[in-house]
């Protein structure tokens, strides 16, 4: 029983459901013909009425007609959907696409469309559009709205507006109508767009706010508030600017902080300057550039596989440099800086015989590139952001190593007084091979790194020696928290000079300080507390 | 009485000094006297090619002063050679005159090419010899010794002051690559034309060049030698082996450090500007760090602490690169690698050591 009233229902409604398509579709029919005319004029009113209407074909047929794809045929002279196929065309129904027969190319005529009536179907077609689920859509259907501004769109923009949810949809839409109220007739419109476009830091709105300013036609008040306005985006350009530097200024400390934590930690404990350690990060950048080779598919993969690799490979190397040349240097720092400039040179004319004296690429994956927009006019690039988040794992990493390993207590023993720490039953040759492949290890993992911001070459690990130990004396030696400090600062520095003073100059204010620096606290930062620290 | 107390057992040095006066004649005789075809002609390509190894010789002792009897490693010292060599440029700069590519008889040829429009300060006077000759000296030593007074003052001592020194000859580097600086920016100042009125390609002036240089170096080494066998000599050598010590009897450290360092640097700064008359060109490279480090090679294979061991590893050295550059160009950064490994490894002493480890079994 129950069955059959569900049953009845059913059918009630599927009537009433297929009846009411019947009447859309008759009327979309006839809109149809109507496009069958010469006049342009009247064909955009009925592309208009088209839009109006709540056919689920209408986006499919305007976007027909805006393509040249609407024929009429002349047989039945009715509309038609029409594509190419050897001499002829093939014919679809307009209403469910399918098939209705090949016609020969004198058969059918193409319905014309000009440049301001495919202006019209593109905005009609957004219009449509904005009832799309998906923001990005809706986002993108604004935008191309924003190309031919009419009362029309601005209307149906204004009342898309109420129903918005998405904050980058309104905020495009609230641009839109600054824009259109900028040219607006009325001087009260004008007056009110003027003062509301401060807000907004697009260049569309900046030239037409230009134009305001500098028009003879325009009353004074306006342009004082035109100008206002002006003075208000420079205001937050400015801002940006200033934050922009911030972030590079990070982004070069961060990439200083990973190039001289390994030497920081090497340093602390065994006093001795490893020269080699830029080719050691020049290793690790190879290293990565190898792992993409041999995986051409994976390129994100590949990158993840590189870290814990270039940590071995250079860990490898920079144990074997400790144990095949450094012991036998302990105590003589200034020898030891020597023999391993002898081994950097050794390890950049490999690199060069082996892979050649020329750049490699590496290239970055896909969730690398590009860049975050914050706000509007204000974006940072991805693959410094993760070198910033990427150095701050390896440090936290490290401190943990550090602060919670057995390795890391003997490591601080050591570095506290060598003498002590063996009476104490330390075995420091241990520390030392370990300490040393750590260093090591964690520069190969700054040339990965590096390998996603520059080319890797040869010559990649060359220029970072003396910066690298500019921020270990800047920081304090053997002090993680004080090279932190110190690569960061120097980065900022560093990119807050440029600006003022041009790259070269920048640097050398940077040396020259560090210079001066030493004068004042010649054990850095941070220093060593005690008595130990002083020999 | 001197020269008892400078060349007794120094057999090394008499070597030195006899192979400098012998081709002191020897090599003007071969150059200009036996004709071009005779097998004992000395061509002036040779001649140039050892003059400036001479240069570099001079270069050796100047830091084996600082390193070898007063431990103080300069991987900077490269720059107060170049100084020497730009203050040296300038004035053969002046001295081309009208006869630059623009013809300008003001300005040299990259500032015309720049478009500046006068002379900037720095190159007032330099068309005077003495002039230039007093900044060869002057400049370097000047930076040298507010280098030294601020680092040993604060007693900033072992790698921190060779990365120290690294970082000065670096910053300097790319002060003299802008072209702003007014120094001809990457390119340098070349196209030299003459010295003193003598033409810089002649034969004659090669030879004066080659035997100044010759001269030059004897002096430097019997300088020198008079200094570490003096009283003071004996105070920088305790300095290298125990400053704190040193400290403590009374002496003060900084002085006698600053002091001997700016002696290095003015040394330099006279082989640079001997160097540069020679290969005609002086450029912003010549400040890289690899070259200041190349310079510790050479006195670390020689033999430190010797003086004429710096002299010798300088020759053989620079000998092995002309060679290798030449030949296996691929070979030679794996030679001075090696080199570097070799003498802090196996040869603390370098040739000299070996020597005299043979002569004393």
């Amino acid at each position: 029983m129950a069955r059959a009233v569900v049953c009845t229902i059913y059918l009630a409604l599927a009537t009433t459901i297929s009846l009411a398509y019947a009447n859309d579709d008759d009327a979309l029919l006839s809109l149809l013909d109507a496009l069958n005319t010469r006049s342009f004029d009247d064909k955009a009113a009925s592309a208009r009425s088209i839009a109006k209407t709540e056919h689920p074909r209408r986006i499919a047929v305007l976007t027909a007609l805006l393509e040249g794809q609407l024929y009429v045929r002349k047989k039945t002279d009715t509309v038609v959907l029409a594509t190419r196929k050897d001499r002829g065309y093939l014919l679809f129904d307009i209403l469910n696409d399918l098939e209705i027969g090949e016609d020969s190319r004198r058969s059918v005529k193409k319905i014309t469309v000009n440049n301001k009536l495919r202006r019209l179907l593109r905005s009609l077609i957004a219009g449509l559009q904005l009832d799309n689920p998906d923001p990005m859509a809706r986002l993108a259907a604004v935008e191309a709205m924003s190309a031919s501004l009419d009362t029309d769109t601005i209307s149906v923009l204004i009342q898309h507006d109420e129903a918005e949810q998405d904050t980058d949809v309104k905020q495009a839409i609230a641009r839109i109508r600054t824009i259109y109220d900028l040219q607006a007739d009325d001087p009260e419109t004008r007056f009110a767009a003027v003062r509301a476009a401060g807000h907004d830091i697009s260049s569309e709105v900046r030239t037409r706010l230009l134009k305001i300013s500098e028009s003879p036609e325009e009353t004074p008040e306006i342009k004082a508030a035109a100008e206002r306005s002006l003075k208000r985006i420079q205001q937050t350009l400015d801002r940006y600017a200033v934050i922009e530097t911030l972030f590079f200024g990070l982004s070069l400390g961060s990439i200083l902080v990973l190039a001289a934590i390994g030497l920081s930690i090497t340093f602390g404990v065994m006093g001795v300057i490893n020269m080699a350690h830029g080719e050691l990060m020049m290793l690790g950048a190879y290293t990565t550039y190898v792992i993409q080779l041999m995986l051409p598919d994976a390129l994100g993969y590949s990158l993840l596989i590189a870290i814990p690799s270039a940590f071995v490979v250079s860990g490898l190397v920079g144990i074997a440099i400790e144990r095949g040349i450094i012991r036998f240097l302990y105590g003589r720092p200034l020898e030891t800086l020597l023999a391993t400039f002898g081994v950097s040179l050794v390890l950049q004319q490999a690199v060069r015989s082996i892979f050649s004296p020329l750049n490699r690429s590496v290239a970055s994956p896909e969730w690398m590139s590009g860049s975050l927009e914050i706000v509007q006019g204000l974006s940072i690039t991805y693959s410094r952001l993760y070198i910033f988040i990427f150095t701050l794992i390896v440090f936290a990493a490290l401190w943990l190593v550090m602060q919670r390993t057995r390795l890391g207590l003997e490591v601080r023993a050591v570095t506290q007084n060598r003498a002590m720490a063996k009476a104490m039953g330390i075995n420091t040759t241990r520390v030392d091979i370990l300490t040393f492949g750590l260093g090591a290890g964690i520069a190969g993992v700054a040339g990965v790194a590096l390998s996603q911001l520059t080319n890797v070459g040869p010559n990649l690990g060359q220029g970072y020696i003396v910066d690298s130990f500019m921020v270990v004396v800047f920081g304090g030696v053997g002090n993680l928290w004080g090279t932190l400090v110190a690569g960061l600062s120097l980065g900022l520095v560093n990119k807050i000079l440029e600006p003022m003073a041009g790259a070269v100059v920048a640097k050398i204010l940077v040396l020259v300080f560090i210079i001066l620096f030493i004068q004042k606290r010649p054990r850095g930062l941070f220093p060593q507390k005690g008595r130990a620290a002083e020999n | 009485m001197l020269t008892r107390r400078l060349m007794n057992h120094e057999w090394g040095g008499w070597v030195l000094l006899c192979t400098l006066g012998v081709l002191a004649i020897a090599v003007p005789v071969l150059n200009l006297a036996v004709p071009q075809d005779n097998p004992f002609h000395v061509s002036t390509y040779t001649v140039t090619l050892m003059g400036k190894y001479l240069c570099f010789a001079m270069l050796a002792i100047s830091l084996d002063l600082v390193w070898g009897y007063c431990g103080i490693l300069s991987l900077g010292h490269g720059a107060f050679f170049a100084l020497g060599g730009y203050a040296m440029g300038m004035y053969l700069m002046r001295q081309i005159g009208t006869r630059g590519v623009y013809g300008n008889p003001e300005l040299p040829d990259f500032m015309v090419f720049l478009n500046w429009d006068q002379l900037p300060w720095f190159w007032y006077g330099f068309d005077h010899f003495w002039f230039a000759m007093l900044l060869v000296v002057l400049v370097p030593g000047l930076l040298a010794f507010v280098f030294g007074w601020l680092a040993f003052r604060s007693r900033v001592t072992g790698v921190y002051l060779s990365i120290m020194t690294q970082a000065m000859t670096y910053a300097l580097m790319l002060a003299f690559f802008r072209n702003e600086m007014g120094f001809g920016g990457n390119n340098g100042l070349t196209d030299f034309k003459d010295i003193l009125g003598a033409d810089l390609q002649s034969d004659v002036t090669r030879i004066v060049l080659f035997v100044t240089s010759a001269f030059a170096l004897a002096a430097t080494y019997l300088m020198c030698r008079v200094i570490v066998t003096s009283k003071l000599g004996r105070v920088i050598t305790a300095i290298r082996d125990a400053e704190d010590r040193t400290r403590f009897i009374g002496y003060r450290v900084e002085y006698y450090k600053v002091w001997i360092f700016t002696l290095s640097a003015v040394l330099a700064g006279i082989a640079g500007a001997l160097y540069v008359p020679q290969v005609g060109i002086i450029n912003p490279s010549e400040f890289q760090p690899l070259n200041s480090i190349e310079l510790v090679a050479w006195v670390a294979v020689g033999g430190r602490g010797t003086l004429y061991g710096a002299a010798l590893g300088a020759v053989l050295v620079n000998f092995g690169k002309t060679y290798l550059t030449g030949a296996l160009p691929e070979v030679w950064l794996f030679v001075l690698g090696a080199l570097f490994i070799l003498v802090t490894v196996a040869m603390r002493n370098g040739i000299v050591g070996l020597f005299r480890k043979l002569r004393h079994g």
